[in-house]
C-alpha cells in the first residue's frame, strides 16, 4: 500500500516570531525553519504502520522554495523513501496547495494521504479537508487512531468535541493527524546518512500545468499587543477591590 | 556495557564553525585535485549550521581569498564593506576620539554575520561531498590501546532529567575516524578533555578568556551608516576591568553591538550582562538605536591569551584548529581569519598523511605549518598587549602604544597570562554594585533578552552543567564569593535559593547560551559544561 505524506515547512516552533519592521509579512529571512509538527506526527504515523507491514512505501511531499529540500530530508530520515519537491516562489493557500495535492495524487495513486491537520503558521486547519472534496474520498480529520484493516478499509478514532468518535474509512482516504496520534521518535545519525542517499524529486510547479489563483492578499501583519506589566496587591480586599473597580471582571 | 553503533569515515571534524568548515572545505578540494575519495564528515551539535555561531564580526577577507578565491561569484554574504572606523574612550556622557591603532584600522574589512558565512560555507563543503550532521554532539574522544584518537562518541537522546531511559531513547554512536579535527571553538568540551588527557597545556600558559555579549538591533534608515565600526574602551567598565565595546551597522539597517568582558575580573559583584545593558545607555549609543528594536541576543566566551596560550596543537591522530586552540589575535579583534587559515593548514596536513603514513600519527608538521605562517607572525607581534591590561586600562593603553608604535611587536620579553578563575576576589573586598533599573526600551531584564536568543533544551534531560561538589557552591561559590555565577551568567542560569532555610543553588539548564563563561570563571573549576543532548541550545539566525 502507497501513503504519501504532505510536508510544510514552517518557522521553527522554538523560534520567537518578528513582524518585518513595514508590517507586510512575518520575517522569515535568515529564520530557523522547521518541519510542521503535526507534519511530524503524519510522517512518524506512515513509518510506523510500514514497520507493521501496513504501508509498503512512503513519499513525503511538500510545495515551496527550494530552501524546502531540508525539511523533505528531515522526513526521509524519519523513513519516507522517497521525496517530491513541488518547487515555487509563491505563497499559496489552502485551497491551492489542496489542487496541487490533488494533482499528485492522480498521478502517484495511493490508498491513503496523510496530513497535519493544520500547519502551525496560518492555523488554516483546511487543506485536508479540501483535498479529500476534490478528490472525492473518503476523510479521517483530528485522527489520534489509525487501524488500518485491509487494504480497502481503514479505521480511525477522531478527537471532535465531545469526547472521542470512531468511523470506518473506505480506502483511499484522507487522514489529518493529532497530537495525541504518536510521538515522533529521535532521527539517528545512521538515518540521517542514508537519508542522504534516498530520492528527491524537484519538479517546478508550472510542470503540473495547473491554473491557480491566489483569492487571498495579505493586508498586514500586526504583533498582538505587548502584555503589561502587573502589579503586587497587598491583601484580598485590595484584589477584589481591584478587580471590581478597575479592571471591571467582577 | 552497551554496544554502540560504529561507523568508520576518513576525516571527522567537530564543530561547523569557520575552522571546521575551512578544514572541511580544503580537504574536499585536495581530494578533488588529486582525485581521490576521502570520507570527510562534520558535527555539529546546534540544530544547524549556524545556530550556536555568533561573533562581532569583522571579517579580514584574506584567509577566504586564499580558501575560495571566487567567493564574491559565487555569493559569499559579505554583503557590508567597512567605511569608516573610530576608536572612543567613552566616560559616563561623553565620548571621545582616540587614535585608531593599525590594528584596528579595518580598510578592506566587511561587517558580516558569522553565522550567515558558516550556513554559506556549509552548502559550499556539502557541493564538494562533505557530510555535515547538524543536532548530534560529539561528547568523548575514543582512544585505542595505543593512546591514540581513533574518533569520538556521539551523545545519547531521550534520557530523562533522572539518567532514565526514555522509550524515545537512541544510544550514541561511535564515529571512527583516521585523523579527528577539533574545531569546537573557544573552551570546547571535548578538546578540554583532550588538552587535559594529553596535558597539552603544559609547556604553554593558561588560556583566558573574555565573555562577549552581544545584541542586533534593526534601527531607522536615517540613523543607519553602513559600514560603521565603532570600538570603545572606558565606562561603564572600570579602568581595573580589561574590555570594550563594540558596534557595527551592516545592511539592511542592522546594528550590532556588544561588550566584551575580560573574565579576569575579581569583583564577584560584577555583572557583564548589566554592563552591557548600561553600555547601551551611554547618551551617544542610545541615540542611535532610538526607535529600533532589538531583534537577537546572545553570548558566548572568547579566547584572549594569544600566542603564548596556545596549546600543543596535535596528539595522536587529531588536531586543534581555530579557537579551540586560540588563534585571536586580541588587538585587532579579529579570529575568523586565522580559523579559517588554521583549518585550511590541518586539513592540508592531514591530506598529506593521509597518503603516506599509517594513521592515526601525531602530525607535528601541522604545529610546523602554523609557526610558518602569517598567524604566527601576526599574533607574536600582538602578544604583550593583552597582558599589559592586567595592571588596568591606563598601563595597558600606554604599553600598547608603547609595543605597537615604538617596539613594532619586537619586545625581548613576553608578559604572561593568568587562568581567569584564579583572579576573582571574596565578595567581602567589594560592595555590591547598584546596576540601573531596564527601562524595556534599551535595557531589557536577562529573560526578556533571552528570548530573543531563541534557545531551546528538551526538558527532560539529564542536567549539562555538572557540580564536581555540589556543597562547593553554598560553602565556598555563595559564601565567598556571593555566588558570581548568578551574575556572570548571560543567560541566569544559576540562581541561589532558599527551601527550609537552606540556600541551595538551582541550575536553570535550559536557559544555557553554550557560552562556557561559567565552566572558564567558577573560582574553584567546581562546574563543568558538558554537551546537552543533540540540537539544544540557542537557535542563532544571524549572529
Amino acid at each position: 500500500m502507497k501513503c504519501l505524506v504532505a510536508i510544510k515547512q514552517v518557522i521553527d516552533p522554538y523560534v520567537t516570531i518578528r513582524i518585518k519592521a513595514d508590517n507586510s509579512a512575518v520575517e522569515t529571512n535568515n529564520v530557523k525553519m522547521a518541519m510542521n509538527p503535526f507534519d511530524e506526527i503524519a510522517i512518524e504515523e506512515a513509518v510506523r504502520q510500514k514497520e507493521a507491514g501496513k504501508i509498503t512505501e512512503i513519499i513525503a511531499i511538500s510545495i515551496g522554495t527550494t530552501a524546502c529540500q531540508e525539511t523533505l530530508r528531515q522526513a526521509l530520515a524519519r523513513g519516507a523513501d522517497q521525496a517530491i519537491l513541488i518547487e515555487t516562489n509563491e505563497q499559496f493557500g489552502p485551497l491551492q496547495i489542496a489542487k496541487i495535492l490533488t494533482k499528485i495524487a492522480q498521478q502517484q495513486n495511493p490508498q491513503l494521504f496523510i496530513l497535519g491537520k493544520q500547519a502551525i503558521d496560518d492555523d488554516c486547519n483546511q487543506t485536508g479537508q479540501m483535498l479529500a472534496g476534490l478528490l472525492n474520498w473518503a476523510q479521517g480529520t483530528f485522527v489520534s487512531e489509525l487501524e488500518i484493516d485491509d487494504s480497502t478499509k481503514a479505521t480511525v478514532v477522531r478527537e471532535v468535541d465531545g469526547g472521542l468518535e470512531t468511523l470506518r474509512l473506505t480506502l483511499p482516504a484522507v487522514i489529518t493527524t493529532d497530537l495525541r496520534l504518536n510521538e515522533p521518535r529521535y532521527i539517528s545519525l545512521p538515518n540521517v546518512m542514508q537519508a542522504k542517499r534516498k530520492t528527491l524529486q524537484v519538479i517546478p510547479l508550472d510542470d503540473l500545468g495547473l491554473n491557480l489563483c491566489n483569492n487571498i492578499k495579505t493586508l498586514q501583519v500586526t504583533p498582538p499587543h505587548a502584555r503589561k506589566s502587573g502589579v503586587k496587591v497587598t491583601s484580598v480586599p485590595e484584589l477584589i477591590d481591584k478587580l471590581k473597580n478597575e479592571a471591571k471582571v467582577i | 556495557m552497551e554496544q554502540h553503533e560504529t561507523m568508520s569515515v576518513d576525516v571527522i571534524i567537530i564543530g561547523a564553525g569557520p575552522a571546521g568548515l575551512a578544514s572541511a572545505i580544503r580537504l574536499a578540494q585536495l581530494t578533488k585535485t588529486n582525485n581521490i575519495e576521502l570520507n570527510i564528515c562534520v558535527l555539529e551539535k546546534g540544530s544547524t549550521v549556524g545556530s550556536h555561531i555568533i561573533a562581532g564580526a569583522v571579517l579580514e577577507p584574506r584567509s577566504l581569498n586564499e580558501l575560495i578565491p571566487d567567493w564574491q561569484k559565487l555569493g559569499a554574504p559579505l554583503n557590508t564593506k567597512v567605511t569608516s572606523d573610530a576608536f572612543w574612550f567613552l566616560t559616563r556622557q561623553h565620548h571621545y576620539k582616540l587614535p585608531t591603532p593599525p590594528q584596528m584600522r579595518n580598510h578592506g574589512n566587511y561587517v558580516i554575520s558569522l553565522g550567515a558565512l558558516c550556513k554559506w560555507l556549509a552548502v559550499q563543503a556539502e557541493q564538494l561531498g562533505v557530510q555535515i550532521f547538524p543536532g548530534f554532539a560529539a561528547i568523548e574522544p575514543i582512544y585505542d590501546a595505543q593512546n591514540r584518537v581513533i574518533g569520538v562518541k556521539t551523545g545519547a537522546m531521550g534520557i530523562d532529567k533522572n539518567g532514565m531511559k526514555t522509550k524515545h531513547y537512541q544510544p550514541g554512536i561511535n564515529i571512527l575516524a583516521k585523523y579527528t579535527i577539533c574545531a569546537e571553538g573557544s573552551r570546547g568540551s571535548l578538546t578540554k578533555m583532550l588538552i587535559k588527557h594529553y596535558d597539552l597545556q603544559q609547556n604553554s600558559d593558561p588560556q583566558t578568556y573574555g565573555l562577549g555579549i552581544k545584541e542586533l538591533w534593526e534601527i531607522p534608515e536615517t540613523q543607519h551608516k553602513s559600514g560603521t565600526v565603532i570600538h570603545s574602551v572606558g565606562w561603564p567598565l572600570d579602568s581595573a576591568t580589561f574590555g570594550g565595546g563594540f558596534i557595527y551597522h551592516l545592511d539592511p539597517n542592522i546594528v550590532a553591538i556588544g561588550l566584551v568582558v575580560g573574565l579576569d575580573y575579581q569583583n564577584p559583584y560584577l555583572n557583564p550582562y548589566a554592563e552591557m545593558q548600561r553600555f547601551k545607555q551611554h547618551p551617544s549609543i542610545r541615540k542611535m538605536l532610538s526607535s529600533g528594536r532589538c531583534i537577537e541576543y546572545g553570548a558566548r566566551v572568547i579566547n584572549e591569551g594569544g600566542w603564548q596560550s596556545i596549546p600543543k596543537l596535535t596528539f595522536p591522530g587529531g588536531l586543534l584548529v581555530g579557537c579551540a586552540a586560540g588563534f585571536v589575535n586580541v588587538p585587532k579583534i579579529k579570529g575568523i581569519h586565522t580559523a579559517i587559515k588554521s583549518g585550511m593548514l590541518a586539513a592540508e596536513n592531514v591530506f598529506t598523511a593521509l597518503q603516506k603514513d599509517s594513521a592515526p600519527a601525531e602530525l607535528t608538521l601541522y604545529t610546523a605549518a602554523i609557526h610558518n605562517s602569517w598567524i604566527a607572525k601576526e599574533l607574536q607581534a600582538v602578544r604583550n598587549i593583552r597582558p599589559a591590561f592586567h595592571k588596568g586600562l591606563w598601563f595597558g593603553l600606554a604599553y600598547s602604544a608603547l609595543d605597537t608604535y615604538i617596539l613594532r611587536g619586537k619586545a625581548p620579553w613576553t608578559l604572561r597570562n593568568h587562568a581567569d578563575h584564579l583572579q576573582l576576589k571574596p565578595a567581602t573586598n567589594f560592595k555590591p554594585i547598584n546596576y540601573p533599573r531596564y527601562d524595556n526600551v534599551i535595557s531589557f531584564d536577562r529573560m526578556t533578552s533571552l528570548d530573543r536568543s531563541n534557545v531551546n533544551h528538551e526538558e527532560n534531560q539529564p542536567p549539562h552543567l555538572l557540580l564536581k561538589d555540589p556543597a562547593v557552591a553554598i560553602n565556598i561559590n555563595w559564601k565567598v564569593y556571593a555566588a558570581p555565577e548568578q551574575r556572570y551568567c548571560p543567560a541566569g542560569v544559576y540562581e541561589i535559593l532558599q527551601r527550609n532555610d537552606q540556600a541551595y543553588l538551582q541550575i536553570n539548564a535550559q536557559n544555557c547560551l553554550h557560552c562556557k563563561a561559567c565552566d572558564v570563571k567558577d573560582p574553584t573549576q567546581n562546574i563543568t559544561w558538558v554537551p546537552p543532548e543533540g540540537g539544544g541550545g540557542p537557535n542563532y539566525s544571524g549572529m
